[in-house]
């Protein structure tokens, strides 16, 4: 039933490592994944990744639905790139060695087929550290680490509010297109645009509006209950960093350091297995 | 209540994001340009956008999208994460001015959230996603810049329509008028 | 001993309305007193509750005259913050109320706005779990609980503030009989061992009265129209003129044409005595006929060995068979979770089944998709407001056509002749905004007519509805019943509800069929009651207790009597539009 990606309590050390520590790591880990496309750096990630995806105890099933929609996407993205450029390996690696004439103004390279596979393991660098930080991150702990850092509560406090109502709103959206589609009101029909966005907008109308009601109710019952009458508040989910927490954000800071420093070494992000 | 950022816009922002991200799974597919289809999404953004104002505009398309993305697709295309603020901004900063919830959403206020909409979807999609995907990702100019003018069409379109209709039908919600009558 | 409450010649006025909304309010209330304080929907009540805590004028704008103290201070001056050290409010939607992500962080949520360190919400969090038996329940997220456990959680959220007053907001309006027992029972217990002042709001007179309570305080109009311990009030006609409904078995007794005297102490049936009246109500029971109810029409659905399981390992329905008769109006009851909602939606076709068959006027529908269903079959949300997608009525009503393609002057048409029988052709261009909740239910009910369905689903249609509301929805929906031959299916666990206006109840318990019979054979039967949830009704108490042999007669024979006798109050014209001019302030106040 669910597809999304959820919290799921167990009792690993990344389970135990503070949610501030885990979004730090993410974040740091998505951006040098992004600015490197040195191979041996990205293999070395790769493997980072899967062996701790492997540590926090993620059961294939948690993960296996979203997983094959990256992969579409992926699939998709290198096709694009493909199409749109096929000379983009050439003009990185500044050599152009063709495999196979394939198209005309599309000859496959050795060097586009080299840009592609980087473009494709960046994604496997990236999506194993995804699961970690949204399967072993308790929401309650996160938003009160979150103001820790120096986020201000009001926002924090957004944040835990929308953990706290994706899934009640996932539910009434559900309800909702089930009374529609039994009225008549498919939103997968084939039809025209214009009759689709109706269509859909006869979903979205009692979603967004009962929701309007909702942010009301909410807010009285928050006000009734003294949120933002301070400065500062406290949480009750909080918890300190532990020195494995420490441990892990320089580990975390000294490898992305290092990553790049190699990267960058030769005056540019790509590694040239050919030059 | 009258705070500028008060207990309502706290809960605009959690329940908007979740709103946001529960329509992720909405997606009415355009062509065959991957990440471009008219997603609904955007029209539930910008009406709360024009309601909330900039602030929480900005927050439930940062949020949204980067938490959307990462729970539905399992990774977070971050070029795209922060032009969803533009969006948001964008729209946003006329909130006064279309006094939604007071029943002014009139004709001149449409052509506005229009004018705004299209505006702040040119800088976000046109110009801020291609560029952070070049300079961030190092994707080919011209596949970004195609798939950006898609999104940019996309987005205008449903913001356009489904935006516009959501916007003026609640405003004829919240600001009633008295003058019903029963007729026979 | 001073008043912890009390309102000197108050009158409070929205900014938006014309005329106040309370008028020359007198009512003090001593520190550890229980007072229920009733009256029908938009008479005032929840205002008053509103000026209490502060809400009202601080957060709903408006006027006071008159003076208020609460524990010694002016609820006005002193804030909403200010209030909610010293009033607990439990709101009537405790989702909505429900905050935190898990049951601890809601319960600490008062303390973390305080910036309690967090030792000290360890401690104070898990005293107030165990006053409201959630110790177990901690880490548990709202998605996980009843709706009764979450308004445990709702009251350990603001007790944990050592709070002097608590305020409940219509605690009753969305838990099944049992559940509303237990709670009842709960704030109590609370009231007695915390030492706090309790004022209840509720219309549900009876099921508050399941234990005692100091005093009853009335409310019609924006005025107070009595202030009396429940023993007397029980024996005037205050309740029934101003459209509350009083304890059945009160209204069984004065039916057999007694009047009570507050000696016998009516509060309560199971400790009321009921010697003076035994044989004048027992006389009464001879007299009436029990009403013949025959149907004898095809089935319309038949529901065969039905099965069905989200994972093989919990079964969420097994081995379900009924059948309904064309023109039958029948109940579906059980506990939250029971398999109720299931159940309609596997005949509706948004699940298939794992094994079993239904159909329709004989035919298997496997075959048909969920529009082809919806067709035959429509389906009532409980909430209008998540089915209504046009914001004008006539839109509305016809949007079911319009997307199945019927011609414009057609749609027109029937969207006009259903609007007449649903009594909303006069308001037909009106923004569906501007109607009041009965209203709405009766657009949506509309939007589903048009299409001409054989059968109709309603999920809850009066939860959280009051005794006039909730007739005026009944009274139509059995007038469709009536007139238009519609079979009804009701899922609810509104025991009235069964009662008055079912033939027939169908009791699921766990995902099994319990029960297929008459509603007042299943609530004078005390294990099927108690396993459904639901709650034995009052009428056996009293039957038994005059010694009649057949309670479910009795309690049959009377319904039919009250039927006949009683609903001319609840439906009077004039306070038919008073309920709706209140409906307005209501979402005016929102």
């Amino acid at each position: 039933m669910n597809r999304l990606l959820s919290y799921e309590e167990k009792n690993t050390w990344l389970h135990h490592l503070s949610g501030i520590t885990k979004l730090l790591f993410f974040l740091i880990w998505c951006f040098t994944s992004a600015l490197t496309y040195d191979t041996r750096v990205l293999l070395v990630m790769i493997a980072v990744s899967v062996v701790l995806y492997i540590m926090s105890g993620t059961r294939w099933q948690q993960v296996s639905t979203v997983f094959g929609f990256i992969m579409v996407f992926m699939v998709l993205n290198l096709v694009a790139i493909f199409i749109f450029s096929p000379y983009q390996g050439t003009q990185i690696y500044g050599t152009k060695t063709v495999l196979t004439a394939f198209l005309p103004g599309h000859a496959i390279t050795r060097e586009e087929l080299f840009y592609l596979f980087n473009v494709m393991i960046k994604y496997f660098t990236v999506v194993p550290s995804v699961f970690i930080f949204m399967v072993t991150t308790n929401p309650s702990e996160f938003a009160a680490s979150m103001n820790r850092i120096g986020v201000p509560y009001t926002i924090s406090y957004s944040v835990a509010l929308a953990l706290r109502y994706i899934p009640d709103v996932q539910s009434d959206y559900r309800r909702i297109r089930n009374a529609q589609e039994a009225r008549g009101i498919e939103m997968s029909a084939k039809a025209k645009l214009k009759d689709r966005i109706r269509r859909t907008s006869s979903i979205i109308f009692p979603l967004l509006f009962s929701a309007m009601d909702h942010i009301d109710v909410v807010s009285n019952a928050m006000e009734l209950r003294g949120f933002g009458k301070k400065k500062k508040r406290t949480w009750y989910a909080y918890r300190k960093l532990e020195p494995m927490d420490y441990a892990v954000l320089a580990a975390t800071v000294l490898f992305s350091a290092a990553a790049l420093i190699i990267t960058f070494a030769d005056g540019n992000r790509f590694w040239n297995p050919w030059g | 209540m009258d705070k500028k950022f008060g207990i309502r816009e706290v809960v605009a922002i959690g329940i908007g994001t979740a709103l946001f991200v529960v329509l992720t799974e909405v997606q009415i597919p355009l062509g065959f340009v991957p990440n471009t289809s008219l997603q609904p999404r955007m029209a539930v953004l910008a009406f709360l956008s024009a309601i909330f104002g900039p602030v929480v505009g900005a927050i439930i398309g940062l949020l949204g999208h980067a938490l959307g993305d990462a729970l539905f697709y399992g990774s977070v295309w971050w070029s795209w994460v922060f032009p969803e603020a533009v969006v948001g901004i964008g729209i946003g900063i006329f909130a006064k001015k279309f006094a939604v919830r007071d029943g002014g959403f009139d004709k001149k206020n449409i052509v506005l959230f229009n004018v705004a909409q299209v505006v702040s979807n040119a800088l976000a999609w046109i110009l801020l996603a291609p560029v952070l995907d070049i300079f961030v990702y190092a994707e080919p100019a011209n596949k970004v810049f195609v798939q950006g003018a898609f999104a940019f069409l996309g987005n205008i379109i449903i913001i356009g329509v489904l935006g516009s209709i959501l916007l003026a039908a609640y405003s004829k919600i919240a600001g009633q008028s008295s003058s019903l009558k029963k007729e026979d | 001993m001073d008043p912890i409450i009390s309102f000197k010649d108050f009158s409070f006025k929205y900014r938006a309305q014309q005329e106040p909304s309370l008028t020359d309010i007198n009512l003090q209330i001593n520190p550890g007193e229980k007072i229920l304080i009733t009256g029908p929907s938009g008479c005032g009540k929840s205002t008053l509750a509103h000026c209490i805590n502060a809400l009202n004028p601080c957060s709903f704008r408006g006027e006071t005259k008159g003076t208020l103290l609460v524990d010694g201070v002016m609820p006005e001056k002193e804030g909403v913050f200010g209030m909610s050290k010293r009033v607990g409010t439990v709101l009537q939607d405790t989702n909505g109320q429900f905050i935190g992500l898990t049951v601890a962080e809601d319960m600490a949520f008062a303390l973390e706005n305080d910036a309690t360190p967090q030792e000290e919400m360890f401690h104070k969090v898990d005293r107030v779990a165990d006053i409201v038996d959630m110790q177990h329940f901690l880490h548990h997220s709202p998605s996980e609980l009843s709706g009764g456990q979450k308004q445990r959680v709702s009251m350990g959220g603001v007790l944990v503030d050592d709070v002097k007053i608590l305020l409940f907001d219509e605690p009753l309006a969305n838990l099944d009989p049992a559940t509303g027992k237990t709670t009842i029972a709960l704030i109590d217990d609370i009231c007695r061992q915390e030492k706090v002042t309790v004022i209840i709001i509720e219309h549900r007179l009876e099921d508050v009265l399941y234990r005692d309570v100091d005093r009853i305080v009335v409310m019609n109009d924006g005025r107070i129209v009595a202030d009396q311990r429940p023993d007397d009030l029980l024996c005037t006609d205050v309740l029934t003129k101003i459209g509350v409904r009083e304890p059945l078995y009160v209204t069984a007794i004065k039916h057999a044409g007694c009047t009570i005297s507050p000696a016998d102490h009516p509060q309560h049936i199971e400790t009321m005595n009921v010697e003076p009246y035994k044989e004048k109500v027992r006389g009464w029971f001879e007299q009436t006929k029990t009403p013949v109810r025959e149907n004898n029409a095809p089935y319309a659905l038949e529901v065969e060995d039905l099965s069905f399981a989200y994972n093989p390992r919990e079964p969420v329905l097994q081995h379900i068979s009924l059948r309904i008769r064309k023109g039958e109006m029948v109940s579906i009851v059980g506990k939250n979770g029971a398999g109720k909602s299931t159940l309609a939606s596997l005949i509706l076709g948004f699940y298939v089944p794992q094994s079993g068959m239904i159909r329709l006027n004989g035919k298997d529908i496997s075959p048909l998709s969920v529009k082809e269903r919806g067709e035959k079959i429509g389906l009532v949300m409980q909430s209008p407001d998540q089915m209504i997608s046009k914001p004008m009525i006539a839109e509305e009503v016809g949007l079911g056509l319009a997307v199945r393609g019927v011609p414009a002057d057609e749609i027109e048409k029937r969207v006009n002749d259903t609007l007449r029988i649903c009594g909303l052709y006069p308001m037909r261009h009106w923004p569906v905004s501007a109607l009041s909740f009965g209203q709405k239910k009766r657009v949506s009910i509309a939007s589903i007519l048009v299409m001409n369905p054989e059968i109709i689903i309603l999920d809850e249609p009066t939860a959280g509805q009051d005794y006039r509301h909730y007739t005026e929805i009944m009274e139509f929906l059995r007038k469709l019943n009536r007139e238009l031959g519609l079979t009804i299916l009701m899922i609810t666990h509104d025991m009235h509800l069964m009662l008055e206006y079912t033939d027939r109840a169908i009791v699921l318990a766990d995902g099994q069929l319990l029960a297929d019979d008459t509603p007042a054979r299943i609530l004078t039967n005390e294990e099927i009651s108690n396993r459904a949830y639901l709650k034995k009704t009052s009428l056996y108490d009293l039957a038994v207790k005059c010694g009649i042999g057949r309670p479910d007669e009795f309690a049959e024979r009377f319904i039919a009597f009250d039927r006949e006798h009683g609903h001319a109050d609840a439906l009077g014209s004039s306070a038919e539009s008073a309920a709706e001019r209140e409906d307005r302030q209501d979402s005016v106040d929102a």
